[in-house]
């Protein structure tokens, strides 16, 4: 990556308050740093800390009241709704700790997804999505519902969509929360191997263990980011701390 | 998302509830059947009518008998018959605006032809009565001078009848056929001029009286059953009515201030006032049709409103998954079309259907034209856009990450 290209994710002193009954929590306060590309990060704290605040706002479904985020140098906030919305789409790849697999569509459907709003036909959806229940080894149930599928296996089929796009940036909620130990061992591994092929992950996890085995890890408390590590055990190409 | 994607989507997720969604679509159905069959209905009478106004012939007065008194009690209209054939002749004569007049006589009756028989209307008239009516011929000739006076046993058939006694290229002039074991020879057959019109045979007016009703009480000599007779021009209607009406008060003797006992009609204007009547029933019944598609429309807007709800997650998953609000939207409205659409549908043919039993079973004319069904589709589609646009509004205002939270 040379010097000039900006970085692919970039928060500045963003914060973001939600008012209720004229209630203010502020969820996440004067938050900054970097994601490079090909970069894995886990953002870590306690229950309430801002974590799936912030996830919400590097993929675009919210935006911060103050400070800017930058997608490939590009101010979100500049961006229409519906730009938005496409960018997500194409560019980002969404793993719930919930699966959110749509339980009236099968695996193969649901996959194909997000390529529906990239206005891709239905055939080329088909078989991209072939391709990508191939990479995570569920191809086999191609034709199953959610219900008839593990949750390990919803899981893979939710990392599966997450990746159908091609996205800059897979974005994690907890995915292995529900999950055994040895599913989300699994699950971690899978992760760690889309990693190495060059996929962005960011993770948000409540698991120590699963932390370390990511090279950086972000910790927020309180909604403010209170430590970001990069692990020297792999030497990193780059680091990123701010 | 195209909207064909959006119809693809829309008809996945009413497929995975068939039962809810035809119960929905219900109330689309009975509107669009009941609409469709008030049109037919009423087209069919219109139809019907239009058919009868034709076949009476343009400029037509009808002088049918009126009210009686016999002692002082009013009896009903046309229980005597009041008109004569003096009264057709003086009318021909002394006014100048009739062209043509002809006084009839009928009743029914069975006409025999060899082995085929068929029950018809025998109505006794003059060569007249085909001048008013502009009756033209298929074949042979009207009757001549020396049969109307001389009660000729000849007839002249409508086509029906001609159809019903005669095989196909068998020709009826110069055959004999039977009334009331009369024998009559067939001298003409008329041109067609309607189903309600051409189940009709004619006899000479002093045929008709001298063979076959000759024995009935309440007609002499000389009386009529009605008389028709054709004014020269549009613009001359309104006056030769009162002409007619003045002359006949002369000639029966109607005191001053006693109801005439004969009554002169423009059968053409009262059937286009009628006419005008079945429109407005058909329009109104349509309209009360319409409010079932009204009560449909909300019933669909209701069961979106709840899909939304149920679905507040499917819509948070595809909104985090790139689906834009316009998508969302597109994707309940195509829902609310389909149901519509197929409701519509439906409903098409289930009017098609119920117009034609009534059809069958009434022995209405009915009339089934693609402009009602157009219309009847039309109706569905903008009741889907109504109905449909709120809640598919709503759910493309759901905020994603709220929706996402919705279990
Ligand atoms: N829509 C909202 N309205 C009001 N407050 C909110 C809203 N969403 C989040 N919050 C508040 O913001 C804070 C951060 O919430 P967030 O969901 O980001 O936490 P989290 O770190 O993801 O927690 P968990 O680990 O439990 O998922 C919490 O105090 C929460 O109550
Ligand atoms: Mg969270």
């Amino acid at each position: 990556m040379t010097a000039a290209s900006p970085p692919l994710i970039s928060l500045q002193s963003v914060s973001r308050t939600y008012r209720t009954d004229g209630v203010a929590v502020t969820a996440v306060r004067n938050v900054s740093f970097e994601i490079a590309q090909g970069e894995i990060v886990a953002v870590m704290g306690p229950s309430g800390s801002g974590k799936s605040t912030l996830m919400n706002m590097i993929g675009l479904l919210d935006l911060p009241n103050e400070g800017a985020v930058y997608l490939q140098g590009a101010d979100v906030a500049g961006l229409s709704e519906d730009r938005r919305s496409s960018l997500r789409a194409r560019s980002i790849g969404f793993v719930f700790q919930s699966y959110n697999l749509l339980a009236r569509h099968n695996a193969i459907e649901n996959v194909a997804l997000p390529l529906v709003y990239c206005g891709i036909a239905r055939k080329e959806r088909l078989a991209r999505a072939e391709a990508s229940l191939q990479a995570v080894g569920m191809l086999h149930r191609a034709h199953h519902f959610p219900r008839q599928l593990s949750g390990g296996e919803q899981q893979r089929v939710a990392i599966a969509r997450a990746l159908i796009a091609s996205p800059l940036i897979v974005l994690a909620d907890e995915p292995t929360g529900a999950l055994d130990s040895r599913t989300g061992a699994e699950i971690l591994a899978l992760f760690a191997a889309l990693n190495r092929t060059g996929q962005t992950i960011v993770m948000i996890t409540h698991d120590p263990g699963i932390a370390t085995q990511c090279r950086r890890t972000i910790r927020l408390h309180d909604g403010e980011l209170v430590a970001d590590e990069t692990q020297a055990m792999i030497p990193p190409k780059r680091n990123a701390v701010s | 998302m195209t909207m064909l994607q959006g119809f693809q989507i829309a008809l996945h997720a009413l497929r995975l509830n068939p039962l809810r969604s035809f119960l929905t679509m219900l109330g689309i159905v009975i509107g669009v059947a009941s609409i469709v069959t008030v049109f037919a209905i009423g087209a069919g009478a219109q139809l019907r009518l239009q058919e009868q106004i034709r076949s009476i012939g343009a400029n037509v007065l009808m002088i049918t008998p009126g009210a009686v008194y016999q002692g002082g009690v009013r009896l009903k209209d046309g229980s005597k018959l009041t008109m004569t054939e003096g009264d057709v002749q003086a009318i021909l004569e002394q006014i100048p605006e009739i062209q043509a007049a002809a006084g009839s006589l009928a009743g029914t009756a069975q006409v025999i032809h060899e082995g085929k028989n068929w029950n018809t209307t025998i109505n006794g008239t003059t060569t007249g009565h085909f001048m008013v009516r502009d009756w033209q011929l298929a074949s042979g000739r009207y009757f001549s001078g020396a049969e109307e006076s001389g009660a000729g046993k000849v007839v002249i058939l409508g086509s029906t009848v001609a159809r019903e006694l005669f095989a196909d290229g068998d020709d009826p002039i110069g055959a004999q056929i039977r009334i009331m074991k009369v024998p009559l020879e067939v001298v003409g057959v008329l041109d067609r001029k309607g189903p309600a019109q051409d189940d009709v045979a004619f006899v000479p007016l002093a045929t008709a009286k001298l063979r076959f009703l000759g024995s009935a009480s309440n007609i002499n000599r000389d009386s009529v059953a009605y008389i028709i007779a054709k004014v020269a021009g549009d613009g001359q209607m309104a006056g030769a009515r009162s002409e007619i009406e003045n002359l006949l008060r002369q000639r029966h003797r109607v005191p001053a201030g006693q109801e005439d006992d004969f009554k002169v009609q423009d059968p053409a204007a009262a059937m286009e006032a009628q006419q005008g009547a079945i429109r407005t029933v058909a329009l109104l019944l349509v309209a009360i049709a319409s409010v079932s598609l009204l009560v449909g429309g909300i019933s669909i807007m209701n069961v979106m409103i709840v899909s939304v709800t149920e679905r507040t997650r499917e819509i948070g998953i595809r909104r985090a998954l790139g689906g834009r609000m316009r998508d969302i939207r597109l994707q309940f409205l195509c829902e609310a079309l389909v149901l519509c659409l197929l409701g519509g549908a439906i409903g098409v043919l289930g009017g098609v259907t119920l117009s034609m039993t009534v059809a069958r079973m009434a022995g209405w004319v009915t009339s089934i034209d693609g402009q009602a069904i157009g219309l009847a589709l039309a109706f569905s589609i903008a009741t889907g856009l109504i109905f449909g646009f709120y809640p598919a509004h709503k759910a493309s205002k759901l905020s994603p990450i709220e929706a996402l939270k919705t279990e």
